[in-house]
């Protein structure tokens, strides 16, 4: 076993010399190193890495003391646990199990109630400084957070807590990233995102609802191997899995530059697989990966099984009107309208403005013309 | 404000006249203006610059309406033949795109002409709103088109009434337009293009690309109903009016029907 190198990484000596590799991990589970190099080489292609970072990664697991995390989970759906616990490359069984901190994830620990929240404050002394804290859902604030209520407390307290001595955030999915549902108007809650709680640490968004479980596996590694945050776009996601639109990769892309579309649900456009833009789909303002990865092992993604892109990764994707409709309903303008109705129905009042306006032109034209030529008849008499 | 029938054409051309105060051909008359009325019925007010971009705007804004309004809500779906061979909504898209960039290049072009182009050339970009007298022209022009003045004054630039519509639609809204237009360009470009990085802070204000289709849709409708007022007044103003219109955006002269100074 390689134990090797843990001293070496400065302010990591102590604590964590007790903690074991994830290749220990790996082994000790009965995993072969066959198929360990097979889970470093999928990561460093999924993670868009030439083949010479394979032995990096190899190198990384084998000699990098386990990261800890801890979940905590919020509220939430726990779509993105169920997502997690599918990831493909790695098996969730065998590798992410052992590579997060089993002392605290609430939908998969064993210890529950005292003995759970003990487990929590042991991990955060223990790590102190040094654990990755993974968000699942997001703290109301209204009622001073009396609307999630975990061990007792409102959840924005244990969030605080946590936080305080965590290493980095992650956001999962669409909860912790943006407020997903429960934030959506008029928010009776007030939920709120988690980088709008937690100010002072660096924050990684991995929106989704859920998120893709390879994605989620993938940057955990990422972090793990670097030892840095993976590279993050304009919204604070990671750029490799965040960087183009689902309608960038969509595999129906030539039916959308062909102009050809479904018109209607279960026509013969859409039993030929045509482009779904005009069902609404929301691919074209939506950066993920599921045209790319897609969900369950690639087995599908939303577009391929004949539905729109609903834009779950996207800020506030509730409050964007109709999953069906390409142009948002603006809700000011009454109860169905959408940019372009508003446009035309002020348009029409315009126009209508505009003919009554050369009526009422014409008619004082004539009715000047009227007094002048009276007026000239009189002086002329 | 009196003019000099004596003064020689060196001094008028030097001469700046506080134009905005002036009682005579309110709205945009120089001096210079003022004498070339007495000798001429008509006044160089559109430069050849000026009226291509007009011309050149306009069919750029038509296109990207229509390309606009089809890429919002897409034509019925052809079947000429297979989707490689089939750029049906590629080209509407394309058209869009290339319509812009001319739009912007021309916006561009007429923002530099008003620095170096005659002086009714800088009216739609800069509104005198600090001069009162300007003020007392809006409403006299407002008071024109609800029918409670008799006679309308003569204009040798846009009438203030005009000039603000200039302003808010072209000026403010193309600029909205442009700036809109390419925070969503640049996503087709890729987070790698400059453009990406230039209108980021665009994108994070407005939220996310769903919004900024939507505030895209309303500006156009804004320019949409602009171009509807706009094309009614230079008509009626051409009937209506004491001065040309219509045929001043092709010829660039002003001409007018009576030779009353006011």
């Amino acid at each position: 076993m390689p134990r090797v190198g843990i001293s070496a990484i400065a302010g990591w000596e102590g604590i964590l010399s007790q903690i074991e590799t994830f290749y220990d991990v790996m082994r000790r589970q009965g995993i072969t190193r066959r198929s360990f190099m097979k889970y470093c080489t999928l990561t460093a292609s999924a993670l868009g890495l030439g083949p010479a970072f394979v032995p990096k990664i190899a190198h990384a697991m084998e000699t990098k003391p386990r990261t800890p995390v801890i979940w905590v989970n919020g509220l939430e759906c726990t779509c993105c646990s169920e997502s997690f616990i599918r990831g493909a490359h790695p098996l969730a069984k065998d590798v992410v199990l052992s590579m997060i901190s089993l002392d605290y994830q609430h939908v998969l620990m064993a210890a529950a109630g005292h003995a759970a929240e003990a487990a929590l404050e042991e991990s955060i002394e223990k790590y102190k400084g040094n654990y990755i804290l993974a968000v699942e859902g997001n703290p109301p604030l209204n009622e001073d957070g009396m609307f999630c209520i975990s061990a007792g407390k409102p959840f924005v307290e244990k969030l605080r807590h946590v936080a305080k001595d965590a290493k980095a955030v992650i956001s999962w999915g669409a909860c912790a990233s943006y407020g997903c549902v429960q934030a959506a108007a008029p928010n009776p809650t007030q939920a709120t995102p988690v980088h709008k709680v937690i100010t002072d640490k660096p924050i990684i968004k991995v929106p989704g609802c859920p998120p893709i479980a390879e994605v989620m596996t993938s940057v955990i590694t990422y972090m793990l191997t670097f030892d840095r945050l993976p590279e993050l776009d304009r919204q604070g996601r990671p750029a490799m899995f965040y960087g183009q639109r689902i309608h960038d990769k969509c595999y129906r892309r030539a039916h959308f530059d062909a102009g050809q579309f479904v018109e209607s649900w279960d026509d013969d456009n859409a039993r030929k697989g045509y482009c779904l833009y005009k069902m609404g789909c929301k691919g074209p303002t939506t950066y993920n990966a599921c045209s790319t990865i897609g969900f369950n092992e690639g087995v599908s993604f939303p577009i391929q099984s004949g539905h729109g892109c609903i834009g779950c990764s996207e800020d506030g994707f509730w409050d964007q009107g109709s999953f069906y409709n390409r142009v948002t309903d603006l809700t000011q303008f009454g109860v169905e309208a959408n940019a372009d109705k508003v446009g035309v129905a002020a348009a029409g009042v315009v126009g209508g403005g505009i003919a009554l306006h050369t009526a009422v032109t014409a008619l004082k034209a004539a009715q000047d013309k009227a007094q002048k030529s009276t007026a000239t008849s009189t002086e002329e008499a | 404000m009196k003019v000099e029938a004596q003064d020689t054409p060196e001094e008028l051309q030097k001469s700046k006249v506080d134009f905005y105060s002036a009682s005579v051909l309110t709205g945009d008359a120089t001096r210079e203006d003022l004498e070339t009325i007495k000798r001429h019925t008509s006044v160089y007010v559109y430069e050849t610059p000026v009226r291509l971009w007009h011309w050149v705007n306009a069919l750029a804004i038509v296109v990207l309406c229509v390309t606009g309004w089809f890429i919002g809500n897409p034509p019925p779906t052809m079947q000429i033949g297979e989707a490689v061979d089939q750029y049906v909504f590629g080209y509407i898209r394309f058209a869009h795109f290339a319509a812009a960039m001319v739009m912007t290049i021309g916006f561009f072009g007429r923002l530099f002409w008003s620095f170096v182009g005659n002086h009714h050339s800088k009216q739609m970009f800069r509104l005198p709103v600090h001069k009162a007298d300007w003020w007392k022209e809006v409403f006299f022009e407002l008071r024109w088109y609800l029918f409670l003045e008799k006679e309308p004054k003569k204009y040798v630039g846009h009438n203030p009434l005009a000039q603000i519509a200039m302003f808010l639609f072209m000026t403010v809204g193309m600029t909205f337009m442009i700036v809109t237009g390419f925070a969503l360009y640049a996503e087709g470009l890729g987070a790698d293009h400059w453009l990406w990085a230039l209108t980021s802070p665009v994108m994070n204000l407005v939220g996310n690309s769903q919004i900024m289709h939507s505030v895209h849709h309303l500006g156009m409708w804004a320019i949409v109903i602009f171009m509807m007022i706009h094309i009614y007044a230079a008509i009626r103003e051409d009937i209506m009016s004491r001065q040309s219109m219509v045929s001043t955006m092709i010829s660039g002269h002003r001409t007018f029907k009576d030779d009353r100074p006011e």
